[in-house]
């Protein structure tokens, strides 16, 4: 029986108490008024010199690849500043001020969904395994349940932080807003607060009913004598992965899409999958790799390690081809309400944006390329840990730029999510993994999958 | 590479006693006997259609595209649809030798012989269609960045046209690749079983001598390895670049960032239809019963839910974002309310009938282990998968952003014989495919046939080896 190492359990709790620090210090030291804003804002420049943004900086990657001066300006100023028609212009600080208060409710979402997209990602793909009668995995049950284990606390944060946001995160949740914007208005059938909430409610419903459910069956199969447990587990699966793929679909429309609500794209649901479904299966590899050294799982091999390696290798470049496709047809076509979403992505978050597909494409391919490196722990570990940091940073761009703008960081407030949302995972699927016996006996394909060899 | 346990659960996948021998019997029979009377029949009736529409590309090269008919606003239409529909068709051929062997389905191994002849005969039928509807096809070698008498004028690599010229023939080159390399040890088996010096001479020239030494099947697997995972990027890769033709457009309707995997997932659909429709006929013809298995239709099927319902869930978003982008010319789309009652209202409907509704019936486990059922179904998806793209392009194409230059599209018999040549040409490949070729992959199939096999699962049985 698996119990979390001492040394771990601590570090864990640690990383919780200094993230919760963060987290609190980051809502604490948001300016309150725009004088303080505007002090800010001082400070910043004579510091930096002039701000990257600043109207009269001419070197600008967007506006030269456009051959239209300004161009970025305009378009971001449309993403990122709805405000009613015919209220005024509000002013720039109240614009700034708004931004600066998101900040701290977007660094805790970033990291909350992030774990939580990692365990949802990890539940897809159990049940894909399930329904799919898969033959190699079934050794892999036990790792798979412990990580999706922190589901339910996960989702629940994360709806909690989206409801509290409101306006923070959804323009669209700001009635005057909605009152001047033809635009809105028309949506406002499907993007409006009760309707959303209970969406959100069905979605965490749906999934962790399901994980609920499996585990149960999983856990009944190993004392069964025959295999009723596991036909029903097969049959809940299957009827998951058709409610995932429709609840996913919307998930990634209402909490990330609407975030900018004047832009869409039909892709960004499955784009928002392959981010979460590769993220899933390497928390799976490192989790796996993590109890092999400790001995508690002698029936996984080397050969289990190569497989779920080769399933990062390549969901990783799925998920640039979802990426590249979803980007390339927007630059490709240019129109102006649809640019808007890699304009701001491009011209502020460069490094983020472009360096992510290092990480998450240029980096897994090469080191994964190599069948015999698949089977090494620590090479598998050191690409994990490149292409999660990478997702996360996946995340922090799906979120920061619609609703932080300009105003992002790095700093405490992130840091102190990231620490928060790790160390309660690690504790939440240490605990789960310390539940019962890591081999799920009496699987109809346990034999395959112990002498599995490829 | 595969164990030498199989779980008990799991039902055989070769049916009956068969030992070895038996399957190389079983598979050479076609191959060295004579044809029927019935197989004359379809192949004449086959030839016929396919004259028929080689005369009509014959016109309309030396009449023009005018006898078409195309309009000023409906550039494309049947031309480009059944191309799509082609190569779309195409795919499943490669999913299952390539996807299917990365994920190690041994079920694959009864099939994807003749679902790889199948995706090379429609890649060629597909590959007419770009150079036939052509103004001028006769200076189609200039979309070819060849150095030439022009100050080397080449091409312009921006258009998702001419990267459909090398997805396409890239695509032909590497799946009659993997698909040759595969064939060499089931050539060299009819070589050795043939009793006639012709046909020896002639295998013996296909199988380029293979004698199956350790080394060569060692060198075979791994070449089948790295094909597969190059072939899986490609197939993923070629429907995208003709969704692309679509997608990068600023047409509402076409422009749609979730195009590129929505065709592939429509490709499989269809190309597994297609897979269907010709091996229920052909497991019976060739008397193939106990290799392509009521279990392999049932995979299938499963396959087909799984895609049909990835496209479904894309339609699901194509409606909302119509609705949802607030674009008032989104509502004339191929998947919008305008669609749904407007002059095409036949062809939107046909499309969810045939792609979202019918199909729903496979998830009943006794119609999608029905044979008769599941032919039905998979014409009916072929049909459905037709008008999905012909929808895509007419009724897109139809209602664009000016209504001054509004139309509407109505086929020529000139549109309708190309289309029914190049299934006759189909036909004709693949009817001389079945009397030439090992429709089976018999080295593989003898791989599994001691894990999988009805005869050998029962003996493990009985001396409780499960």
């Amino acid at each position: 029986m698996y119990t979390l190492p001492s040394k771990l359990r601590l570090f864990s709790i640690i990383l919780v108490v200094l993230g919760l620090i963060g987290i609190v210090y980051g809502f604490l030291t948001v300016p309150k008024n725009t004088d303080e804003v505007r002090q800010i804002l001082s400070e910043q420049e004579a510091h930096h010199g002039v701000a990257s943004h600043n109207a009269d900086d001419t070197a600008n990657f967007v506006d030269r690849a456009r051959g239209e001066k300004g161009y970025s300006e305009a378009a971001m100023e449309h993403a990122t500043d709805l405000r009613p028609e015919g209220h005024g212009v509000s002013s720039h600080e109240e614009h700034v001020l708004h931004q600066m208060q998101t900040r701290p409710w977007s660094a805790t979402l970033v990291a909350a969904f992030f774990f939580m997209m990692i365990a949802l990602g990890a539940l897809v793909f159990y049940a894909i395994q399930f329904a799919s009668q898969s033959g190699w995995s079934p050794v892999l049950y036990r790792v798979m349940e412990g990580i999706t284990a922190y589901l339910l606390p996960g989702s629940i944060i994360v709806v909690l932080i989206l409801v509290f946001a409101g306006t923070h995160f959804f323009p669209w949740q700001n009635d005057e807003l909605v009152a001047g914007d033809k635009i809105l208005q028309g949506k406002a059938g499907y993007l409006n607060f009760p309707f959303f909430v209970i969406r959100a409610v069905i979605y965490l419903l749906g999934w962790n009913l399901y994980r609920h459910f499996s585990r149960k069956y999983s856990l009944e199969q190993a004392v069964a004598t025959d295999y009723t447990p596991y036909r029903k587990n097969f049959k809940i699966s299957v009827f998951f992965l058709i409610f995932f793929i429709l609840t996913e679909a919307t998930m990634a429309m209402d909490w990330f899409m609407s975030m900018t609500p004047h832009w869409y794209s039909t892709m960004f649901p499955w784009y928002v999958f392959a981010s979460l479904f590769v993220s899933g299966i390497t928390a799976i590899a490192l989790v796996t790799i993590h109890l092999k050294a400790c001995g508690f799982i002698p029936f996984v091999s080397d050969k289990h390690l190569h497989d779920l390696a080769k399933y990062i290798f390549a969901f990783s470049i799925f998920w640039t081809y979802l990426w590249f496709s979803q980007f390339m047809l927007i630059w490709y076509a240019n129109i102006p309400e649809e640019v808007t979403y890699f304009v701001i992505r491009i011209q502020e978050y460069r490094l983020l944006f472009f360096g992510m597909l290092v990480l998450n494409f240029v980096f897994p391919i090469l080191m994964l390329m190599n069948s015999d490196f698949k089977r090494i722990p620590w090479l598998v570990v050191i690409t994990g840990i490149i292409v999660l940091i990478g997702h996360y940073i996946d995340v922090y761009l799906l979120v920061m730029p619609s609703t932080v703008g300009h105003h992002y960081h790095f700093g405490i407030p992130e840091i102190g999510a990231v620490f928060f949302f790790l160390g309660l995972f690690i504790l939440v699927v240490g605990a789960s993994l310390g539940k019962t016996s890591l081999k799920p006996e009496n699987d109809p394909f346990i034999r395959e999958s112990e002498n599995y060899h490829f | 590479m595969s164990s030498h346990y199989e779980a008990p659960i799991r039902e055989p996948l070769v049916l009956g006693e068969k030992s070895y021998h038996d399957i190389s019997v079983d598979i050479a029979a076609p191959v060295l006997g004579k044809a029927n009377k019935s197989w004359w029949i379809v192949f004449t009736i086959a030839l016929i259609a396919f004259l028929w529409g080689l005369g009509c590309i014959i016109y309309t090269v030396s009449t023009g595209i005018g006898v078409w008919g195309l309009n000023k606003t409906i550039g494309w239409a049947w031309d480009i649809t059944n191309f799509v529909w082609w190569v779309g068709i195409g795919h499943a051929g490669t999913l299952i030798s390539a996807v299917l062997l990365l994920f190690r389905q041994k079920w694959r191994m009864a099939v994807n012989r003749s679902a790889e002849a199948m995706t090379i005969f429609a890649v060629v039928q597909a590959g007419l269609f770009p150079i036939i509807h052509m103004g001028r096809p006769w200076l189609a070698y200039w979309v070819l960045p060849l150095p030439n008498q022009f100050g080397s004028l080449w091409v312009n690599f921006n258009s998702p046209l001419l990267w459909d010229v090398f997805a396409i023939s890239t695509y032909l080159s590497i799946s009659l690749v993997f698909w040759w390399t595969g064939l060499l040890p089931d050539f060299a088996m009819i070589r050795d079983r043939t009793k006639s010096p012709f046909q020896k001479k002639i295998y013996g020239i296909l199988s380029f001598g293979w004698s199956g030494r350790v080394k060569d099947w060692q060198r075979f697997e791994e070449v089948s390895l790295v094909l597969a995972g190059l072939a899986t990027p490609l197939v993923l890769s070629v429907h995208t670049i003709v969704s692309f033709d679509f997608a990068t457009s600023v047409v509402p309707g076409w422009h749609s960032t979730i195009y590129p995997p929505y065709f592939v997932a429509g490709a499989i659909f269809s190309g597994f239809a297609m897979v269907q429709t010709l091996l229920i006929i052909m497991r019976k013809v060739s008397h193939l019963e106990d290799y392509i298995t009521v279990l392999h239709i049932e995979y299938m099927n499963k396959v087909i839910i799984l895609t049909g319902g990835i496209v479904a869930v894309a339609y699901l978003i194509e409606y909302f974002i119509g609705w949802y982008s607030g674009v008032p010319y989104e509502n004339y789309t191929y998947l919008s309310f305008g669609a749904a009652t407007g002059p095409y209202w036949w062809a939107f409907w046909a499309l969810i009938i045939c792609n979202m509704v019918v199909p729903l019936s496979l998830w009943v486990k006794s119609l999608r282990r029905n044979i008769r059922w599941t032919f039905f179904v998979a014409l009916i998806i072929n049909i459905g998968m037709w008008f999905e793209r012909f929808d895509i392009i007419v009724v897109d194409l139809s209602k664009d952003r000016l209504t001054s230059s509004w139309a509407m599209f109505q086929p020529t018999f000139v549109d309708i014989g190309t289309f029914m040549g190049t299934i006759g040409f189909f036909f004709v490949l693949f009817l001389l495919y079945a009397r030439t070729f090992p429709v089976i992959a018999q080295a593989e199939v003898k791989t599994i046939l001691k894990t999988s096999g009805a005869g050998f699962k029962r003996l493990r049985a009985e001396h409780g080896d499960n």
